[in-house]
């Protein structure tokens, strides 16, 4: 089974998925993040999809997981680099995500995580 | 009509990767769009998961088709599962006996371009989709 490393850049943990996960490491995944949220103190997650050929049912729900999760243990997790094919798919599939922000590029991601941590709470 | 046929079991979370990287490959080779390409290998993984988690396992078919000068990708997902009772309840979007979304089936059949499911309680399920190249 693959795990994926989890980096910490300042507040933010930064996930990076280069290869095509088994659902085992999608969930593998799920409970790390969940564990290093709360050891790290991170006020942000982000979730690089550069490399990811297609998002599932079974993917798009760990997104929505890990955002939703993530919120309640005070993060906030901003989905970026989703290929435009990905996006057109996962709409047609009928997940359009409603809960996950997106950013188009990790630079945007870290802006967006800094405005909103910037803003009066 | 029929092409080469790749016949892949579907026993296991590594098999339903398989299946995907195999649809893939074969996508490329017919020419489909790159958001074909994407469709098909995400309706593969949705048919291939349901295969593992609702029938214990099964197998998956894959071959490439022709209609004229138009050529296709046809996949068949075959399971000896329980099978399923009502079929139109099992394509609607968010019904699911299993912890999933419930969007498999219903979704699947939104990124393809046919779709046949044959399947009856006690007699397993077959889902065969076709993605044809523009």
């Amino acid at each position: 089974m693959e795990r994926v490393p989890i980096l910490k850049l300042g507040d933010i943990l930064i996930i990076s998925i280069q290869v095509d996960l088994e659902d085992q490491s999608v969930l593998a995944l799920q409970e790390d993040l969940a564990d290093k949220v709360v050891s790290t103190g991170a006020r942000g997650v982000i979730i690089d999809i550069t490399a990811v050929e297609i998002v599932d049912s079974f993917i798009g729900r760990m997104l929505a997981t890990i955002a939703a999760t993530s919120r309640m243990l005070d993060a906030e997790t901003v989905v970026v680099g989703m290929r435009p094919a990905v996006a057109i798919t996962l709409v047609e599939l009928g997940l359009s995500l409603g809960g996950v922000r997106t950013a188009l590029n990790l630079e945007k991601g870290v802006a967006l995580l800094d405005h909103t941590r910037s803003a009066p709470r | 009509m029929s092409g080469d046929g790749h016949l892949l079991p579907i026993a296991s979370n590594a098999d339903v990767v398989a299946v995907r990287r195999q649809v893939r490959a074969l996508a490329v080779d017919v020419g489909l769009s790159l958001v074909d390409q994407t469709k098909v290998v995400t309706a593969a993984s949705e048919l291939a998961r349901n295969a593992l988690v609702y029938a214990g396992g099964g197998r998956a078919s894959i071959e490439i088709v022709e209609n004229g000068v138009r050529k296709g990708l046809r996949l068949s997902f075959i399971d000896e599962g329980p099978g399923i009772p009502d079929l139109a309840l099992a394509l609607t979007d968010g019904w699911t006996t299993g912890s999933g979304l419930g969007l498999g089936l219903g979704g699947s059949r939104r990124l393809v371009d046919e779709f046949d499911l044959i399947s009856a309680p006690g007699k397993g399920t077959t889902v065969t989709v076709t993605k044809w190249a523009r």
